[in-house]
């Protein structure tokens, strides 16, 4: 007796995991350029939340008497210690790692109900529970030390780093945008802060400090039109985010340029383009429809500048975005595609008008 | 011309090149015909023939009942052998009435009435035409093509719409019929056009298929038959997406096309209305695309309705290997065939033998609502949201969402990375709504009922109460009139 099987008999050649890998591709160029940028240190992390992640989510599924093999290998456990793996800073003890490991993968995800239930952007949830709990581990900077330079630690001093939380005083940086952020509390403004400090074409090739892949704008931005092109993601979302970022920006820099910056100053710097093109574009966790794309992309932009710009952090994409996705249930029942035959309303279009 | 732009759709590997290229055989008259009574939209045809007589080629074997119904024909010479249940094309294999003919090897056909000059017929008498030859929409609507006709007509169709989108993969009938007998498709148009008075006709055709644009071009040339090559895509065959590819306008939800003075008839349906109006002859064969990549030999055969499914699949030279699924329709809407041993009916434009990897069948995984069902939906709806409610066991939430606005096409399904088998949950959805509907008419019709009872109760209690009133008012006052006689006696004595 053959299963009944119901139409359509055919299906076109995608599944979860070649999604996830699809998108695990496209960040494998800034993460590549991240290790190089900062070394052992960094790729000690990059193993340790995936390694945390996969252990962890295989135990909560185990427990929950659920088959663990097709849970690990939808790939998106290990997408989420990746994403997360970028926002942390490359020098971070190995317990960040595995704490902002499990909790995006067990407490944001499976106790939501596992993939597809979460409300919250999972990596961005660890962030920033991260950075509320553990603010100096969080902020501590690394000045980039490039393999092979003089000043990059080997593969031993590396361990000692990330596992024994050696101190790395010598090398202690600042982001750009906590730079700027100090510098403003001390009255100094940004004609002074940024001397120095800002070059556009230095934020494009990520040759500043930062988190491990937040810092390559350019290879970031090239692995989401990679995204875009393979149909993975649509434009809406990222463009609109940057939008929201650079209108603002835009606006009041030509305001008062000493005390806002600039758009291109905003948009190469922070987790923007992580978020934008990698973040914000989770399906789970934003709107179904172009519009409400449209609409959450643009907000979680403004959200970024306002809360950079006026808000008590440096950095404020992980907050948008987690502020958005809260709103996300709320944009998807407003915004609906208009269904064929009826207004927007879902009324029936009226019987023998031409229109 | 201008077209218009369309809503979601897919692009799934049309897979045609299988069939596309082999001209139409016909299929050797097979011993056994098996014709269901029910092959279209309406109330099923009644059995006007008993076992044992002898029938012609296209003789009337069960006549049309009911407004929306469509009569059944024999698809050629022989004697009946049955009139009872056979399995049906259905996925569980459930039977339907059916009517069995031993076929003679004659062929021969009954005596019809050759019409030289058809244009000369009203128009009135081309849907009395059409009507008796059985045609129905057979691109696989299979609704009654003359109730459509009297419809038209009486809401002043304007335009005309062929719809030559063939748009399921592997499905190469309509290409082949446009190729090979564009003339008297033109003819079959043309009639449609005079018999419902419309004034633009248009024929739509996925421009895919340049050899069938090429041809249907050519016959049409120097008619008022417009022929308009339309984007390939699914559901391009869809009527409402034809109009609006084609005009731009929408039918209102819940109404008809001829709400918006539009009539839209299939390539295959005009052939047969050309052959019913001008040869008498009524709807006994079709053309069937017999493909997949376990057929041998796939091909596109002429097949009298009621052939069982399996002697296509010999004619082609059987399986390359063992089929994973067998297919009546195209693999996006056909539905899955427990048995090859069931009978081509009036709607059926292929047989599919399809393997493993061509249905890509995957063990569903959670929706990650990447909304590309949203994106792929021709209609507009959210089919992750309706999936969901309807898992929750709350279909009234899907119906909000607009449930019953869908078609089944399949477009959801077909690109869902998970795998989710959502026109799957909406049909079990439809069906549940279906059930209900059902369970409220009859609960109402109880109601009714038992009130109609209750009130007959009463009355007869009341009746029967004013009786005994009348009878006792009666008796008394005959009881009196006693009484007072008595008394009268009594005095006159006294």
């Amino acid at each position: 007796m053959t299963p009944i099987a119901h139409s359509p008999h055919a299906h076109a050649p995608i599944s979860i995991s070649k999604v996830m890998v699809t998108v695990m591709l496209a960040l494998a160029p800034a993460t590549l350029f991240g290790f190089w940028l900062y070394g052992w240190p960094a790729i000690n992390v990059w193993a340790v939340s995936l390694i945390a992640a996969i252990v962890g989510e295989a135990l909560v599924v185990n427990w929950q008497g659920r088959a663990v093999r097709p849970v690990l290998m939808d790939g998106s456990g290990i997408l989420t210690a990746w994403l997360l793996a970028l926002s942390l800073p490359p020098f971070a003890p190995w317990w960040i790692a595995v704490l902002g490991s499990l909790f995006a993968v067990v407490i944001c995800k499976q106790v939501f109900g596992g993939l597809g239930q979460n409300v919250f952007n999972p990596a961005m949830a660890a962030r920033v529970m991260l950075l509320i709990s553990f603010p100096l581990e969080m902020t501590t900077w690394i000045a980039p030390t490039p393999l092979g330079s003089a000043h990059a630690p080997s593969l031993m001093e590396s361990f000692r780093i990330t596992f024994l939380s050696q101190p790395i005083d010598t090398m202690a940086s600042a982001s750009i945008l906590g730079h700027v952020r100090t510098e403003f509390t001390r009255g100094i403004g940004l004609d002074q802060s940024l001397v120095g400090y800002y070059a556009p074409w230095h934020s494009l090739a990520g040759e500043r400090a930062g988190s491990l892949g937040e810092t390559a704008a350019l290879l970031l931005l090239l692995g989401g039109l990679y995204l875009i092109a393979r149909r993975i993601i649509t434009w809406h979302a990222p463009i609109a985010m940057l939008l929201g970022v650079a209108i603002p920006a835009l606006l009041f820099n030509l305001i008062n340029s000493n005390h806002y910056a600039g758009p291109m100053y905003h948009l190469l710097s922070g987790g923007l383009m992580l978020g934008a093109f990698f973040i914000i574009t989770d399906p789970v966790t934003s709107p179904n429809t172009t519009a409400g794309q449209l609409i959450f992309g643009f907000s979680c932009g403004l959200l970024t500048w306002i809360i950079r710009t006026w808000g008590g952090y440096p950095e404020g994409v992980a907050f948008a975005v987690m502020l958005m996705n809260a709103a996300t249930p709320i944009i998807d029942y407003y915004v609906k595609p208009r269904i064929y035959g009826r207004d927007r309303k879902g009324v029936a279009l009226p019987v023998g008008k031409e229109f | 011309m201008k077209l218009f732009k369309l809503r979601g759709g897919v692009h799934p590997e049309s897979r045609k090149e299988l069939a596309a290229e082999r001209a139409i055989r016909v299929l050797p008259m097979p011993e056994y015909l098996y014709v269901p009574l029910l092959q279209h939209v309406g109330a099923p045809a009644q059995p006007i023939v008993n076992v044992g007589d002898k029938v012609l080629k296209g003789q009337l074997i069960g006549a049309s009942q009911g407004v929306i119904s469509a009569p059944v024909h024999a698809p050629t010479s022989g004697r009946i052998v049955a009139v009872g249940d056979y399995p049906a094309a259905h996925p569980s294999g459930l039977t339907a009435p059916t009517i069995t003919i031993r076929a003679d090897g004659e062929d021969r056909w009954l005596d019809t009435e050759v019409v030289s000059e058809p244009f000369a017929l009203s128009p009135d008498q081309i849907s009395a035409r059409v009507a008796a030859a059985g045609i129905v929409g057979l691109g696989g609507a299979t609704f009654p093509s003359a109730v459509k006709l009297n419809l038209s007509r009486k809401n002043n169709v304007h335009t005309l719409i062929i719809n030559g989108g063939e748009c399921e993969p592997y499905i190469t009938c309509d290409d082949r019929l446009m190729r090979e007998r564009a003339a008297d498709i033109v003819e079959g148009v043309r009639l449609i056009r005079y018999a419902v008075g419309a004034e633009n006709v248009m024929v739509g055709i996925e421009e895919n298929k340049p050899a069938a644009l090429a041809a249907m071009k050519a016959a049409a040339k120097n008619t008022e038959v417009k022929v308009i090559a339309v984007p390939a895509m699914y559901p391009m065959g869809w009527d409402k997406q034809m109009i609006k590819a084609l005009t731009g306008w929408e039918v209102p939800a819940d109404g008809r096309t001829a709400d918006i003075g539009v009539l839209v008839h299939n390539v295959a349906t005009a052939f047969a209305v050309r052959d019913a109006v001008r040869f008498g002859r009524p709807l006994v064969s079709r053309l069937v695309t017999v493909s997949g990549g376990s057929i041998t030999e796939p091909g596109n055969l002429e097949v009298p309705i009621g052939t069982l499914v399996e002697n296509l699949f010999q004619f082609c030279g059987g399986f390359r290997d063992k089929p994973a699924r067998m297919v009546l329709g195209g693999p996006m809407m056909g539905i899955q065939l427990a048995s090859a041993a069931v009978p081509i009916v009036k709607g059926s434009s292929g047989v599919l033998a399809l393997t493993a990897k061509e249905i890509g069948n995957v063990e569903p995984s959670p929706c990650i609502r990447c909304s590309s069902c949203v994106r792929a939906c021709p209609v507009g709806l959210l089919p992750l949201d309706m999936a969901a409610h309807i898992r929750a066991g709350d279909s009234s939430a899907a119906v909000t969402l607009g449930l019953k606005d869908c078609i089944a096409c399949g477009c959801c399904s077909f690109v869902c990375p998970s795998h989710i088998p959502l026109v799957h949950y909406f049909n079990f959805a439809k069906g549940e709504l279906m059930e209900q509907e059902r369970a409220k008419l009859k609960q109402e019709s109880t109601k009714k009922l038992a009130e109609m009872r209750n009130e007959r109760i009463a009355r007869i209690e009341r009746e029967r109460a004013e009786a005994a009133a009348k009878r006792k008012a009666a008796r008394e006052a005959k009881e009196r009139a006693a009484k007072e006689a008595a008394a009268k006696v009594a005095t006159e004595t006294a």
